[in-house]
């Protein structure tokens, strides 16, 4: 396999999914060959995937080829760069994992579902994102995003039984097609502006355009793209759709499919536009602090384990466009090396947040698969009965909290430094951007803590809180197979940290902007530091001096209190039996932040009580409360809005007469319409 | 005399940590006309508690075993990355402020978790204000640096010291809201009035000692022993970056002059916290954001001043 060239591995790789879905459909009436199948070829074609990309990455073996069709426009283009290849890693890596995770998961939907199917649309969705991040033409581009994103949907409503599942597909649908509608008109006033669908002509084409259509692009793309990514507020659709999916299938949801939304801003902001205006990049970096600011708070508010992780994901995409903003500020203002720093910052957390998020997914499907529920309020006590999930767990929690010596803290104090820089070198008002989004960001770290003890706390700590919890058994060896590899890589990429931003140093230097431009820091195995002589970290020596620390206070503690003996007991039980509801509750736990951000989260209490005897009340015989957090974007944005569209539509129900005649008059004045316009 | 300071450096905080313990007691005790302890007796509690028995909740799971030791460990570490007496000690690459403010976020995550893992009734709750306090009091902590190393074009923390130590009087004078900022993320961090009691045991108000309830015997003395380094660090870096005189720039006699100055100064922000302690009642939770939103407004104006003047 090594001696292929990358062009024929990505090929290779594409055609062993093809044969993964089809097959997965042929064997589709045998549940388990069609499991194994559907995975492994999934597997296979990931590992293709990773090596056309290390090639590409590595021996600089990038290509651009494609074939004509038979219809017109529509030209098969594969371009593979440094960024697609970047790009075509992270997803096939997580594939890889998710697929053999997906060996031992799916056996819960045996003799349920058509496990055929769910092979065929799993291998049509990864194949799907590897295409839309080589694609190399506009519709081209627009087809193979139309198949991921079917793909996905399916795949989102694959657990039909549940109503819920359905409905949040559904949501899901009209989000993604109303972004698709964005994307298109974005396209189409490229092609009008530069005559070509190839972003590689469009590249060349764009120089003289005026400055008004250059901003109507940003917006349609930044609008179109964000939706996939889940910006706030056009983020609604992703704490519905990422958890309703098979778990293998919200990992890669939630780890690598809402990045193609980044990969194509990244693509058209900074290779595809010569020069964005400073605006452009002050909009992303606000859309970043926002985002990752509300995506926090919002998963505080979630005892759902999966829609909790979703909400981060949000968090997660604002993080990653703070780097990206303050890259495309760092090129307005001509200061390239900065860009390049931001860019690489923005790249490794995709990365990092790739590994992460589905490690973390994969812990809470491993957990609901045990215990059949989503609601963390039912977990407890899981450490002892699910130890190796649990462990994994803890690690993905300590990267995605940012905690040294993990990889999210380096990419983490990346993007600070990114914004620290800007606070200096920019005007007055961009300068406040940087400060307030560099408050946002300190903030966030915190709360995505606060919320990760919670999640951890009360799953898998103390004593169980429900039957199911009671029961639960440790999960089969490929779940763990797959879990511990993420949790390896969290470490790995953290101590790696310097040599991989060197990589994305030149992945964000050969972009068109960017000219091989050198970034503001120096990356070195052991150490990176800016080269302002700024800040330095050497994430190696955190983890070593960390590791000394402890051994040095395991020996001191060991060598004084040897002779001290331990006694297990219980905790202090107030004279009542010690029960669950003793401890604290995820609700409860968080309540108080939620609290304190009331103006921004709207708490709701509803309380329903339940009188023994309705005359004399004073005997409660049920007492229900309810809190939960407001709809904001439903009741102010997406409601008045539909109401709208439902207005509009009411009007144009009205040449609707049901009048065979009227319908003739209809096509006989768009057919004098359309002459006139074609002789004009 | 390099290996001399550099053992001084490691050994500082948690050989003097229990001591500011014992200072900042005998001060309150003195204030409110009590005789007070001797300044010692933290060093004697420690003793104590590492030779007592202990006793594990059932319920709890290796992460209530392990957290003590990883905390005390973080505290090792930080205390080996900041200046404490010199400014020629530099540690390069782990002096950064983001490394100290994320080692300490490392300890406080663990804590909490522990605090929930023994699944007593308390410790959940406990954990959940100390992480909201912790999450809140981040944003404040990281800005009064902030608004610190653009001064000394430099995020170290041994190079922002050098920088400060030379500025002239009105460039100094915006950052004294700095420190007001990180004063009140101190107060916060570390348990201290108007945040909590730290003498407290009562349910309602407890914070942290709600957390390490189920604590006893060695871990107990860990913990008991890290929160005391903590608390140090945090003293040593309002004196030493924000009030960096008198700090040893060679390793000659001076050192020896440079870790009196050390302990005078902390000993007035000892003295600070006794005199806040004595005269303030503890606050509502609930009006404790409000404070922690001041700490992180008022190292945001300090940067705008800095920067834009």
């Amino acid at each position: 396999m090594l001696n292929f060239s990358s062009q024929s591995l990505f090929f290779i790789s594409l055609l062993l999914f093809a044969v993964g879905a089809i097959g997965a459909l042929l064997l589709g009436k045998n549940d388990r060959k069609a499991n194994a199948w559907g995975n492994m070829l999934g597997c296979m074609g990931s590992l293709g995937g990773i090596l056309a990309a290390v090639r590409v990455l590595f021996w600089g073996e990038k290509f651009s080829v494609s074939f004509d069709s038979s219809f017109p426009l529509i030209r098969l283009s594969f371009h593979l760069d440094n960024l697609s290849a970047f790009f075509m890693l992270v997803i096939s890596l997580i594939a890889l994992l998710a697929s053999i995770y997906a060996l031992g998961y799916a056996k819960h939907f045996f003799g349920k579902y058509n496990l055929g199917t769910l092979g065929f649309l799993y291998n049509l969705f990864i194949a799907g994102m590897l295409l839309v991040v080589t694609a190399g033409n506009a519709i081209f581009f627009s087809i193979v995003w139309e198949i991921m994103s079917l793909a996905s949907y399916f795949l989102v409503v694959f657990d039909r039984q549940d109503k819920n599942n359905v409905k949040a597909g559904t949501l899901y649908f009209v989000m993604t097609h109303i972004g698709t509608a964005f994307i298109i008109l974005a396209f189409l006033l490229l092609y009008k502006l530069t005559g070509s669908l190839d972003f590689s002509v469009m590249k060349n084409n764009l120089g003289q355009t005026p400055v008004i259509f250059k901003n109507i692009v940003f917006v349609l793309a930044l609008v179109g793209f964000g939706t996939k990514a889940g910006i706030i507020p056009l983020h609604i659709w992703l704490p519905s759709a990422h958890p309703a999916a098979p778990t293998q299938v919200s990992a890669l949801m939630s780890g690598v499919m809402i990045k193609t939304g980044i990969y194509m801003m990244i693509r058209i902001f900074m290779d595809v536009f010569p020069g964005a205006p400073l605006w452009w990049g002050l909009v992303i970096l606000s859309i970043g602090a926002v985002s990752s600011l509300l995506g926090v708070l919002y998963a505080l508010s979630e005892h759902d384990i999966k829609r909790l992780l979703a909400y981060h994901s949000i968090e997660n995409i604002g993080i990653i466009l703070l780097g990206l903003g303050s890259a495309m500020v760092f090129l307005s203002l001509d200061m390239q090396a900065l860009a390049v720093l931001g860019l690489a910052a923005a790249l490794f957390h995709t990365l990092n947040h790739a590994v992460f998020k589905s490690l973390l997914f994969m812990g809470a499907g491993s957990v609901i698969a045990k215990t059949h529920t989503r609601n963390i309020e039912e977990y407890g006590g899981l450490i002892h009965l699910m130890p190796q999930t649990a462990f994994f767990f803890l690690i993905g929690s300590m990267a995605i909290s940012a905690l040294p010596p993990f990889n999210g803290f380096f990419s983490e104090w990346l993007i600070f430094q990114a914004l620290f820089s800007g606070i200096n070198s920019a005007g007055l008002l961009a300068s406040w951007v940087f400060i307030l989004s560099a408050g946002a960001l300190a903030f966030t770290g915190g709360l995505a803590a606060a919320c990760f003890v919670k999640a951890f706390g009360t799953t898998f700590l103390a004593r169980p809180r429900s039957e199911e919890a009671k029961q639960a058994k440790e999960v089969d060896l490929s779940l763990r197979i797959g879990m511990g590899t993420l949790a390896g890589l969290t470490l790995v990429l953290g101590v790696l940290a310097g040599p991989i931003c060197k990589v994305l140093v030149r992945v964000a230097g050969s972009l068109g902007n960017l000219q091989n431009a050198q970034a503001a820091a120096n990356f070195g195995i052991f150490s990176s530091h800016l080269k302002n002589n700024f800040a330095a970290l050497s994430m190696p020596g955190i983890l070593f001096f960390l590791l000394l620390a402890l051994a040095v206070t395991f020996v001191l503690v060991y060598g004084t209190t040897r002779k001290q003996k331990v006694k297990i007991g219980r905790v202090w039980d107030c004279g009542t039996d010690l029960s669950p509801r003793m401890e604290i509750t995820a609700t409860g736990f968080s309540r108080a932040i939620i609290t304190i951000f009331g103006g921004i989260l709207q708490p709701t209490k509803q309380t329903a009580v339940e009188y023994r005897d309705a005359d004399m009340r004073y005997f409660k015989k049920t007492n229900v409360v309810s809190l939960k957090t407001k709809d904001v974007y439903g009741s102010y944005l997406y409601g008045p809005g539909q109401k709208l569209v439902e207005r509009f539509s009411r009007y144009t129900k009205k040449i609707q007469s049901g009048n065979i005649n009227a319908y003739i008059l209809y096509i006989f004045m768009t057919l004098i319409a359309l002459i006139i316009f074609l002789v004009i | 005399m390099l290996i001399l300071t550099w053992t001084i450096q490691l050994l500082a905080i948690p050989v003097l940590s229990p001591l500011f313990t014992g200072v900042i007691r005998k001060m309150k005790a003195r204030m409110q006309n009590r005789q007070g302890a001797s300044i010692f007796q933290p060093y004697k509690d420690l003793r104590k508690l590492f030779n007592k028995d202990e006793i594990i909740s059932q319920d709890a799971s290796w992460i209530f075993r392990f957290a003590p030791y990883l905390i005390f460990a973080v505290t090792l570490l930080i205390g080996a990355i900041i200046p404490i007496f010199s400014t020629y000690v530099a540690n390069q690459y782990l002096s950064n402020f983001l490394v100290v403010v994320y080692l300490l976020a490392l300890a406080t995550f663990f804590l909490a978790l522990s605090g929930m893992d023994a699944g007593s009734a308390f410790g959940g709750f406990g954990s959940s204000r100390e992480m909201t306090i912790a999450a809140l009091a981040e944003g404040g902590i990281i800005f009064s640096f902030l608004a610190l190393a653009p001064i000394s074009r430099s995020g170290n923390l041994f190079e922002i010291a050098k920088t400060i130590s030379t500025l002239q009087f009105m460039q100094f004078m915006p950052i004294t809201l700095a420190f007001a900022g990180f004063m009140l993320a101190l107060l916060a961090e570390n348990g201290r009035f108007p945040f909590d009691n730290p003498a407290t045991h009562l349910e309602l108000t407890m914070i942290h000692e709600a957390m390490i309830l189920e604590y006893s015997g060695k871990r107990l003395a860990l913990i008991e022993w890290a929160a005391a380094n903590k608390s140090l660090i945090f003293m040593a870096l309002a004196v030493n970056l924000f009030f960096p005189w008198g700090m040893a720039s060679a390793g000659d006699g001076s050192v020896l002059l440079a870790l009196l100055w050390f302990v005078a100064k902390v000993s007035v922000i000892c003295a600070g916290i006794a005199f806040v302690e004595s005269t303030i009642a503890k606050f509502r939770y609930f009006r404790l954001p409000d404070l922690l939103f001041t700490s992180f407004i008022l190292s945001v104006i300090t940067i705008g001043l800095i920067t834009f003047f």
